[in-house]
């Protein structure tokens, strides 16, 4: 890989998901020059994971597509994949970062045929369908990748696999021989858009996510649902793969909760209310969705969408948060133990799949970030003491996909900002 | 004192909030429920805690106080464990126990309040627990006849802590005590005075 030239007035935005690609290409488009780093090897982060978009139940597909064209047609953006900083440098202006860069064994000659998947037996747990299906070790991360370009997972290296993938391209484009490089770069500000992971949910213990395969996370539903996802689009349960049809939704699962996470994750209400409506979609009037509430936070606008879902009859509402949940030993189904707050009725009701709506926690909390951050109680990033390193999205605030859009535009702002006065200072 | 005012009784969270330990928590709370159902003995409870915490919030001070339902509470500490606002509630029940029972409020039959009535009158006396005392106690508080059966039916464990040195039957006439008698009442009596001044109980 050539080195992309940097200067103090090179903007670098570390993380491609959707606050990141933003952030880059406001930037880009403002004329500023703008390195995009993604640790993974595609564009699209979680955003590319989702099945659909609340409020309006639009696909993914549609936002980063946008974005994708923008990217494509601007010279200004250099996007690395499977690149990440591990150290950073210097001041606001002029820091040096360096980069290590994870070796594709997969170069530029790639026209994504997929014959190298087709040649290699090897499976390795699908990270982009949060391990819930098996992909090959040759694999295309998903439809929306992007760069459009095939990956071979370090764990074919050295096995017949790699071999029989490199036989099978007719296109020379796999090199066996890539190692990994690290570099470094000088750039004038840095935007953190590393975004955000799912509470674990094997730590909230009561709700035994470790213990009952029917009980399953938001994020992994948000797979069940989509045509692309494990199940093509069918609610299966895990332990039978019966069809789920009464679904009960858990809210506040690890968010707002001093023993786990301090912080209202704003998305995971109106992530519920939405997947109810993916269950209506897949059902009808069988489908049955239930909410397990302390109370709503559909936030503005979103009110309307809570109204919608309120006047649906196969969703109903149940204002507490569950105590417990137990499994029926021999049918899989759980129980759900609790009092709810409107009249203190103690329930224990029955259902297929628990889902629960899982708390945000900041991608930056436990990571080293190579530089000196000031982060807010729950780990979100708020700034730091250089100056010209800013958050963007859900580094630095959990927020839904239109918010991060929005506070990746500000974020590109002030780092355009930081760069228009170091020029200031050099003319 | 108008009348909505009699009827919500506005001024009974700042009364608990002055007078029940850990008191002052108790605006914290959410009303998520998860106090109510972790408890083991939740299903035996007129007013699960949550709902406690809503009376004392809506005033409802008689309620409050005359309730039996934290009387229930046998300490195993899993809402508190739960809560995810982390509040005493356990410390909280008791303490809305003492409180009633200090304002002569607490419900006149109540198991848990006649035992710990027994328990401490039985340990303040001499400074030391007299086991034998306490439980022939105990099983005599619901009159003669039902004692004896009482005692008839756990005969055989009685024997056997007898053999095993356990019990002594002679507890019943002058049991172990502490040395220092006058200091144990002494510090209690202290420690009830500062009670007193940090609590303004009225009733």
């Amino acid at each position: 890989m050539t080195t992309p030239i940097a200067t103090s007035q090179t903007i670098l935005v570390v993380g491609g998901g959707i606050s990141g690609m933003t952030a880059a290409l406001e930037a880009a488009e403002c004329g500023k020059q703008v390195i995009l780093l993604e640790k993974s090897p595609t564009l699209g982060g979680r955003t590319a994971l989702l099945y659909r978009y609340f409020p309006k139940l639009c696909h993914p597909v549609c936002g980063l597509e946008i974005n994708l064209r923008r990217l494509k047609g601007n010279r200004n953006v250099r996007v690395m994949t499977m690149a990440e900083v591990s150290r950073i440098t210097g001041t606001r202006g002029k820091y040096t970062v360096t980069i290590n860069i994870a070796p594709r064994y997969v170069n530029g000659n790639c026209t994504a045929c997929g014959e190298c998947a087709r040649a290699v037996s090897s499976e390795i747990p699908n990270p982009y369908n949060y391990g819930l299906d098996k992909m090959k070790v040759a694999y295309l991360p998903h439809d929306m990748a992007y760069p459009l370009r095939y990956v071979l997972d370090p764990s074919a290296i050295g096995t017949a696999d790699a071999e029989q993938a490199r036989a099978a391209c007719k296109y020379d484009a796999i090199d066996l021989g890539m190692q990994p490089e690290t570099i470094e770069l000088t750039v004038g500000a840095v935007i953190w858009a590393t975004g955000w992971q799912p509470y674990d949910a094997a730590k909230i213990q009561p709700y035994g996510y470790d213990r009952f395969p029917n009980v399953i996370t938001s994020l992994e539903f948000e797979r069940f649902t989509d045509l692309r996802g494990p199940t093509g689009g069918k609610i299966l349960r895990p332990s039978d793969g019966k069809e789920a049809k009464n679904i009960a939704f858990i809210q506040c699962a690890g968010s707002r909760d001093e023993n786990h996470l301090r912080h209202c994750s704003r998305i995971c209400c109106m992530a519920s209310l939405k997947q109810t409506q993916y269950v209506r979609e897949v059902y009808g009037e069988e489908g049955k969705s239930t909410i397990y509430y302390i109370d709503i936070r559909a936030i503005d606008r979103f009110e309307d969408f809570y109204q919608k879902v309120q006047n649906d009859s196969t969703v109903k509402f149940i204002k507490s948060k569950v105590a417990r949940v137990a499994q029926d030993g021999n049918s899989g189904d759980l129980i759900l133990h609790g009092v709810d707050t409107e009249g203190y009725h103690r329930y224990a009701n029955n259902h297929d799949l628990v889902v629960l709506a899982i708390g945000m926690e900041p991608s930056v909390k436990g990571v080293d970030i190579p530089a000196e951050i000031i982060a807010d109680a729950s780990g979100f990033l708020e700034s730091e003491t250089s100056g010209g390193i800013f958050g963007a999205g859900c580094a630095a605030s959990p927020l839904d996909v239109n918010r991060s859009v929005q506070h990746a535009t500000a974020a590109a702002l002030r780092a355009i900002q930081v760069i228009n006065k170091t020029a200031g200072v050099e003319i | 004192m108008n009348e909505l005012n009699i009827k919500y009784h506005n001024n009974f969270l700042k009364e608990v909030e002055e007078n029940i330990e850990e008191g002052e928590w108790i605006k914290m709370c959410m009303q998520c429920g998860v106090c109510s159902g972790s408890c083991p003995l939740g299903p035996y409870w007129a007013h699960p805690p949550q709902e406690l915490f809503m009376m004392i919030r809506a005033g409802k001070r008689e309620q409050v106080l005359r309730s039996d339902s934290m009387w229930m509470c046998t300490s195993c500490y899993n809402c508190v464990v739960r809560c995810p606002r982390k509040l005493p509630i356990t410390q909280i029940m008791h303490g809305i126990a003492a409180y009633a029972n200090n304002l002569g409020m607490a419900p006149k039959i109540q198991p848990t309040r006649d035992f710990s009535i027994l328990f401490w009158k039985n340990c303040t006396r001499t400074g030391r627990v007299n086991e034998l005392r306490l439980t022939l106690g105990l099983y005599f508080n619901d009159g003669l006849v039902a004692g004896i059966k009482k005692g008839w039916a756990m005969r055989n464990i009685g024997l056997g802590l007898m053999r095993a040195g356990r019990l002594n039957l002679f507890e019943l006439f002058k049991g172990h005590e502490c040395k220092d008698q006058k200091g144990i009442h002494a510090m209690l009596k202290k420690a009830a005075e500062i009670e007193q001044r940090h609590k303004h109980l009225t009733a």
